[in-house]
């Protein structure tokens, strides 16, 4: 076989990672297990600037991260594939070669581990995505020409592939053949309508409708602006500014690494000094979500991992277990990879009808966007970070006026215990637009939620 | 790789139809290493080695596409993807890139090394990083301990249809020291230079001595972390504040980099990194800060993490001063953000700085090395001369808003001034306030003696996301009357 691969797919076709595997993870004798893990992706990207193409660029790429293991010791590289298979197997093979010879050179890692016996896993998400061209076309007519809109977006699609195999047989594809594209349409300064449409199978009406219905929520921002005082404020968060708040309160709040070494945001539920509401339920839910079922170690995921229960940690303790961070705290492992950090978060609904959000409401703040979220007291669990886009002040269940940007610095375990008034009743999927390195796949799914108190300093 | 990249582009660049207005490739090779110890436990070694190349085509509109197969197949497709983008673009675009005159430079940088990461092996680099995670123990309080080395080593290659023709090279090493402490329900982390690698340089093993990495960086990173744990929080008020250079890196790089970024003010990232309250009308007006600030981009600093002399337009790259005596005067951005900024009707000038974080992006307007100029005040000058004060070290956390004007950052650790004296270490110290005022409280500008040469590794920005290395070499600086207060433990 000496055809380019790329030309043929690349390494997003099963068939050239069987062959790569196939080809390199022989039995060895001087290692345990010898293994491969594959991220590649074939990419458009492009962007727009008040309905025009700032850039446009395809991207076909494929790392794959080597590893080898014997006994308590393991090395490891993740190498560019170039698409000519002879010779990816030829710099793989003396990679390989590299990183055994290394393993000499170490020392045992108590804390090691991994899996001793073959799983096997596959998922393919196949789609219908529209060539580069046409979308650029569609928005060029759509936005530019026909509603004369000021958009400022990003498309990205293509398939993206995460896949893994060892040597003792270990098998797992996943592929998921995408698009993401979210867009503002500005009124002017930082007021701006934000929309996404995202999905597997491309439909230019339905791009068309969202479209126009953001177009529609326009007017809504040229209203007189008012500037909220620093204060407390009744506030709803819809499914958007929820993202923000539950991906901050992933950021080391589950790890059990973090819980155990008391970094944790969430060590004041862990110590049951503090809880969210009785009805706040939040899960680790990989089989509803994109990421897939396996790590880049070859260990299955768990299709749900309980991290809130009734507002409170679950006997299981709510925490994401890495396998090493298992072994060093004598815990079992659930299937997560060494970061800790969730990818398929999911809050449970509550019983407030979505068309009623604004009237629950009744008097606030209603919040459309949250922005650059971190920590003011990680172990306090205080947040803080800023309203952004389309954020607006209600009365009587009605968006009144927008309003400026604000600083909020808040406890979100008191905001979510004592200060939750409820959630809507339709939890809304949100798969990450996240680009750094090549495209993730991760997402949370959360309803909306109407809060009383939420703290406002700037 | 890169040897015989320019070769197979050429013979691919050649299938390219006659219309084809313009082309460009640049390929990056690029080897990293990461090592680890925690808690006197050596981590596996991770290897990575990065090769590929960004093909760019303008015939009408601009195409890019980047591949890892550099065969001369691989690159014919990518040529080929490249000019499908740049046909499917042409008369949809925010400017007529076939007008925008480009630079036709050649030449060769490589920085300063002076012991290449290379002339040490696995053993060693592990048993110094076990040296400094031992020295930072020794305490029952202390529960968690951290070591880490990172080194990287850069290739990049460009050539143009024009002739054009730029190779340059690279090392960059990052060490780092963590630690976090426990007593009576407190606990604090202490980092040598912030928990997100503040102190990053270009060059090799001499790295670790200009960071006292080996030296003392343990123990004085532990016994921080051990004040902290006893340390009252920090109280809340209206005070003045001495930021030294880890939390000054920080503060340039979010209340004055990003906010003079030329793409952000084009509007380009209004759907992701921001806007910017600094509008195309205030270059060489806009009073930025008092007349105490001034501030460099500077890629030719000796060791400072962003040093190159082209950016990845091939654009040679020179020192300027962008705000002077606190005068606005040019912004951050290359030669395709200053032709649009032109066609506007705005000659705001600008730096070579369009960059992009390797071969599978394609170049925006990024920070660079970006620095505040040393005055002519010394640490004690400055402490002596405060009443009432706080002095920051190693942010911990960043916030700000859309348009990089309300902010909110926190640092590790903290020292009240009282009478002019350095007073007792405080924990959880934070401070708020907004870019467009905050620069003008400048009151005193620390000397050459107090200036550090740190950077981030990860400075994220762009559609699709980019992180990238930014250089901030920074003296103490002291503000007056900032909204200071703790946390809430």
């Amino acid at each position: 076989m000496n055809r380019s691969l790329q030309s043929s797919g690349g390494y997003t076709d099963p068939v050239a990672f069987e062959l790569l595997a196939d080809g390199l993870l022989r039995i060895d004798p001087s290692v345990d297990r010898t293994s491969l893990y594959l991220r590649a992706e074939t990419s458009d990207f492009l962007r727009f600037n008040r309905a025009a193409l700032r850039q446009a660029t395809s991207v076909q790429q494929a790392h794959v991260t080597l590893a080898v293991e014997r006994g308590q010791r393991r090395a490891e590289s993740t190498l560019t594939l170039g698409g000519e298979p002879a010779l990816d197997m030829e710099r793989l093979r003396a990679e390989c070669e590299l990183l055994v010879s290394q393993l000499d050179l170490i020392s045992d890692d108590p804390w090691l581990s991994y899996p001793k016996a073959a799983t096997h896993s596959r998922r393919d998400d196949g789609g219908a995505l529209p060539e580069a061209a046409h979308v650029i076309a569609l928005v060029h007519e759509l936005a530019g020409v026909k509603l004369e809109l000021d958009l400022v977006g990003f498309y990205a699609g293509g398939p993206v592939v995460h896949a893994f195999a060892d040597s003792l047989g270990s098998r797992h594809w996943h592929r998921v053949e995408s698009f993401h594209f979210d867009w503002c349409l500005y009124h002017r300064a930082d007021k701006a309508v934000k929309t996404s449409y995202a999905g597997t199978h491309w439909d230019d009406a339905a791009f068309a409708g969202k479209l126009e219905e953001a177009a529609r929520r326009m007017p809504l921002l040229t209203r007189e602006v008012r500037t909220l005082q620093a204060g407390a404020y009744r506030a709803a968060f819809s499914p958007s500014a929820m993202v923000e708040l539950l991906g901050t309160l992933g950021w080391s709040g589950f790890s059990l690494k973090s819980r155990r070494t008391g970094v944790s945001s969430l060590m004041r539920l862990e110590r049951g000094e503090a809880a969210f509401d009785a009805g706040f339920n939040l899960d680790e839910a990989v089989a509803l979500g994109t990421a897939p079922a396996f790590t880049a170690e070859g260990f299955v995921r768990p299709d749900r991992i309980a991290l809130v229960d009734a507002g409170k940690l679950p006997q299981s303790g709510g925490t994401l277990n890495s396998p090493r961070s298992a072994a060093e705290y004598g815990v079992a492992a659930n299937g997560v990879g060494a970061p800790e950090s969730p990818e398929a978060l999911r809050l449970g609904p509550g019983s407030i009808a979505q068309a009623d959000l604004l009237s629950t409401l009744d008097i606030g703040l209603y919040v459309s966007n949250l922005w650059y979220l971190n920590y003011s007291d990680r172990q306090a669990c205080r947040m803080t970070g800023m309203t952004r886009f389309a954020c607006f002040w209600v009365e009587d269940g009605k968006l009144v006026a927008p309003v400026n940007v604000m600083r909020f610095d808040d406890d979100v375990l008191r905001l979510f215990g004592s200060g939750l008034v409820g959630l809507t009743d339709v939890p809304e999927f949100t798969p990450s637009s996240d680009t750094y390195g090549g495209r993730q796949l991760g997402s949370i799914t959360t309803p909306a939620a109407v809060v009383e108190g939420f703290k406002l300093t700037l | 790789m890169l040897d015989t990249l320019e070769q197979h582009a050429r013979r691919a660049a050649g299938r390219l139809p006659a219309t084809a207005h313009h082309w460009s490739v640049r390929g990056v090779r690029e080897y990293s290493e990461q090592l680890s110890v925690r808690q006197d436990v050596a981590e596996a070694p991770q290897r990575a080695h990065e090769n590929g190349a960004m093909v760019t085509v303008i015939d009408g509109g601009l195409g890019y596409a980047a591949t890892s197969d550099l065969s001369e197949s691989g690159l014919a497709a990518a040529f080929e993807r490249a000019h499908v983008l740049a046909r499917a673009s042409a008369g949809r675009t925010v400017i007529d890139y076939e007008q925008i005159a480009r630079p036709a430079a050649s030449g060769r940088y490589a920085n300063l090394v002076e012991r290449p990461a290379s002339s040490a092996t696995l053993p060693e680099k592990l048993g110094w990083l076990r040296d400094v995670c031992a020295a930072a123990g020794g305490d029952t309080r202390i529960v968690d301990r951290h070591a880490t080395l990172w080194h990287v080593k850069t290739e990049q290659l460009q050539f143009t249809s024009d002739g054009a023709r730029t190779e340059q090279h690279w090392e960059f090493m990052t060490p780092s020291v963590q630690v976090t402490a426990h007593a009576n329900g407190v606990t604090q982390v202490r980092s040598s230079a912030g928990q997100y690698n503040g102190y990053c340089q270009q060059g090799g093993i001499e790295v670790l001595e200009r960071a006292r990495f080996r030296e003392s960086e343990g123990p004085r990173v532990a016994r921080e972390a051990l004040q902290l744990i006893t340390a009252t929080a920090c109280p809340s008020g209206t005070f003045d504040l001495i930021l030294m250079p880890d939390q000054m890196m920080l503060q340039i790089h979010e209340s004055i980099g990003h906010p003079i970024e030329l793409d952000r003010i084009l509007g380009d990232e209004r759907n992701f990194a921001g806007t910017s309250f600094v509008t195309l009308d205030m270059f060489g007006h806009y009073q930025y800060g008092s007349e105490l600030l001034n501030v460099s981009f500077d890629p030719g600093r000796e060791h400072e993490f962003a040093g190159f002399a082209f950016d990845d337009d091939g654009t040679p790259a020179e020192r300027a001063l962008l705000i002077e005596r606190g005068l606005l005067k040019r912004p951050l951005g290359g030669s395709l953000s200053q032709a649009r900024a032109q066609a506007q009707g705005f000659e705001v000038g600008g730096v070579a700085t369009t960059r992009s974080s390797s071969w599978n992006r394609a170049p925006i307007d990024r920070m660079s090395n970006l620095n505040v100029e040393p005055g002519d005040s010394s640490l004690e000058q400055m402490i002596s001369g405060t009443e009432r004060g706080v002095v920051m070290h190693t942010n911990c956390s960043w916030s700000i808003d859309d348009s990089r004007n309300k902010f909110q950052f926190g640092c590790e650790y903290a020292r009240m001034v009282r009478g002019g004296r350095l007073a007792e270490v405080v924990r959880n110290p934070n401070y708020r306030g907004i870019s467009a005022t905050f620069w003008r409280s400048l009151a005193m500008v620390g000397n050459s003696e107090t200036v550090e040469v740190m950077g981030t590794p990860f400075c994220g920005k762009g559609e699709p996301s980019q992180v990238i290395r930014v250089g901030h070499a920074s003296p103490a600086c002291k503000f007056s009357n900032v909204d200071v207060f703790g946390g809430a433990l």
